[in-house]
């Protein structure tokens, strides 16, 4: 730095001593260390072991493997599009533009739990249905339904020690029972909602089931006032049980009765809002409100055309339940943050992969006269 | 301490403002990919945030134009002249291509983009996933590499304020 003080400034500082140098050096290397470590720190790389978007899909992974261009749950499905008919009965709750008595445009998509594309259909998997409405101010709403009644997880740690466990033994192919027991012990919340899940009977296919959104949310209508709302659709379709046991049935037997029923005719949904009271909670899942909460069926859900994941436009739609209109707003629930933080991860993960084909192909969705 | 010519009062107030909005937007962002529960209400400022720096940078290169910054203290060797014009681009082109990357993979994915309310911008790229992807991954290396330019400034400012003593940090303080 020497030659630097040979220029034409104007004062002179007095030189630093060789100690004074060095303070002062180290007081920039802390500094700089400082500033860094305060980074590192909200990057998460000083605490390697809290959960976070990349570790819970990691887990999803090592339980399913890791199936390239395919999302990383709920990753077997077909698309379907069609139609939501707002009869104008949720403009009293919300000022979204969905709820307007118009038509608007559906992209959607059936699926089945779970990381593996080419899994067989069972009865007892968990079926998803995410729908995207096209509003016509060019905003979206998403959202993703399950056919249960309330989620068997509070919290996303709840739901990745569940997934932790439910890892198949090497030896046997079966997840651990101990584990599965160990965790259901710490979980009695966990208990509770499957008491609740099973006490409700399980339709025969993917027409007649009704779709729950799960988590509450909250509406704002146009005077700014807010209720807590759950929403569920029902279907139109007559309920049917599903049968005792589904071995037997051929591999992709719910999507290929999915695919025979929308090319007979349009499946219909109703949408409805179920609206919360002061006190019911809207943080937990895992809870049903109490029976006899005000139910608003705000339109008609029509699904008539179904399409392979290879053509279908939902293939590439993060169905994350955050992506709401103008009206509509998250609630407390732990949940709805990490779901679209974890379906963030899935979904940037499989777009940069090169897809494999799909299990249900554009030739199995082809209407058969 | 030698008197140094300072920037224009605008300039100034620019370069702070956009200073603790830079410094906020790599928090945020370095921290919402790694959380869950506050990866929503992140995200949520994150890209107005962005969107804001966006239009800043822009009136903050005209102003560059309208008010050119004072010239260089002459303590300053050729090789930190050119260092000091090199970070300055680079930081320039970042507040530029950062927000643009951003705006650019939310459309190539076809993800909303909302500012507030029912307010969201139109996409500028075609919906592609393999764009998506690749955009994605130069978002957060740019970002990284917006970090490390930052610590270069910072560490450059501290350098002269504390050894060289060349009264540089005033020709920028508010």
């Amino acid at each position: 730095m020497s030659t630097h003080l040979e220029a034409p400034v104007q004062t002179q500082r007095r030189p630093l001593s060789t100690a004074s140098t060095v303070a002062r050096l180290a007081l920039i290397g802390v500094a700089l260390a400082l500033v860094a470590g305060a980074f590192a720190y909200l990057g998460g790389w000083l605490t390697p072991k809290n959960l976070t978007p990349a570790r819970f899909t990691d887990a999803f992974q090592r339980v399913d493997g890791v199936h390239a261009g395919f999302r990383r749950n709920h990753a077997k499905g077909v698309g379907v599009s069609g139609l939501f008919e707002s009869n104008g009965n949720g403009v009293r709750f919300s000022k979204a533009v969905v709820f307007h008595p118009d038509r608007v445009p559906v992209i959607g998509r059936f699926s089945l739990s779970g990381g593996r594309p080419d899994v067989a259909d069972s009865a007892d998997a968990v079926r998803g249905l995410g729908l995207q409405f096209n509003l016509p101010d060019g905003e979206v709403w998403r959202i993703a339904m399950i056919n249960l009644p309330v989620f068997p997880f509070r919290t996303p740690e709840a739901f990745y020690e569940r997934l932790v466990a439910s890892k198949p033994d090497p030896n046997t192919g079966r997840p651990d029972p101990a584990a599965v027991q160990a965790f259901l012990d710490r979980h009695p919340e966990t208990v509770q909602a499957m008491n609740v899940i099973k006490g409700q009977p399980l339709a025969s296919g993917f027409d007649n089931s009704t779709f729950h959104g799960l988590h509450a949310f909250r509406l704002v209508n146009s005077t700014g006032a807010s209720v807590p709302v759950r929403w569920v659709l029902t279907p139109m379709q007559p309920f049917e049980a599903a049968s005792a046991a589904s071995s037997g049935q051929a591999k992709n037997y719910l999507f290929d009765a999915l695919i025979a029923q929308i090319h007979r005719q349009p499946l219909r949904w109703q949408l409805i809002l179920v609206i919360g009271q002061p006190g019911d909670p809207t943080h937990d899942a895992t809870i049903a409100w109490p029976a006899g909460r005000e139910r608003v069926d705000v339109g008609t859900l029509t699904l008539d055309r179904v399409d392979a994941e290879e053509t279908s436009a939902a293939t590439d739609i993060n169905f994350d339940p955050l992506v709401l209109p103008a009206g509509i707003s998250p609630s407390d629930d732990p949940l709805l943050s990490a779901r679209s933080a974890v379906y963030s991860q899935s979904f940037t993960r499989r777009e940069g992969e090169v897809t494999q084909p799909s299990a249900i192909t554009p030739a199995d969705v082809r209407r058969r006269d | 301490m030698p008197a140094q010519p300072r920037f224009p009062a605008v300039s100034r107030l620019l370069h702070w403002t956009m200073a603790v909005m830079v410094l906020t937007m790599l928090c945020i962002g370095v921290a919402m990919v790694v959380s869950l529960g506050d990866y929503h209400a992140l995200v949520s400022i994150h890209r107005p945030l962005g969107i804001a720096i966006l239009i800043l940078v822009v009136v903050r290169f005209v102003n560059r134009l309208i008010n050119p910054p004072p010239p260089l203290p002459a303590t300053m060797s050729r090789a930190e002249r050119m260092a000091a014009t090199a970070s300055e681009l680079a930081m320039y082109g970042l507040m530029l291509v950062l927000p643009l990357v951003g705006w650019g993979m939310l459309s190539a994915a076809r993800y909303p983009i909302v500012l507030h309310g029912s307010l969201h911008l139109p996409f500028i790229l075609p919906h592609n996933a393999m764009l998506y992807a690749v955009l994605r991954k130069a978002h957060t290396i740019l970002a990284y590499l917006f970090f490390l330019t930052f610590m270069a400034h910072f560490g450059a400012i501290l350098f002269h304020t504390l050894i060289v003593r060349d009264g540089m940090l005033r020709r920028m303080a508010p």
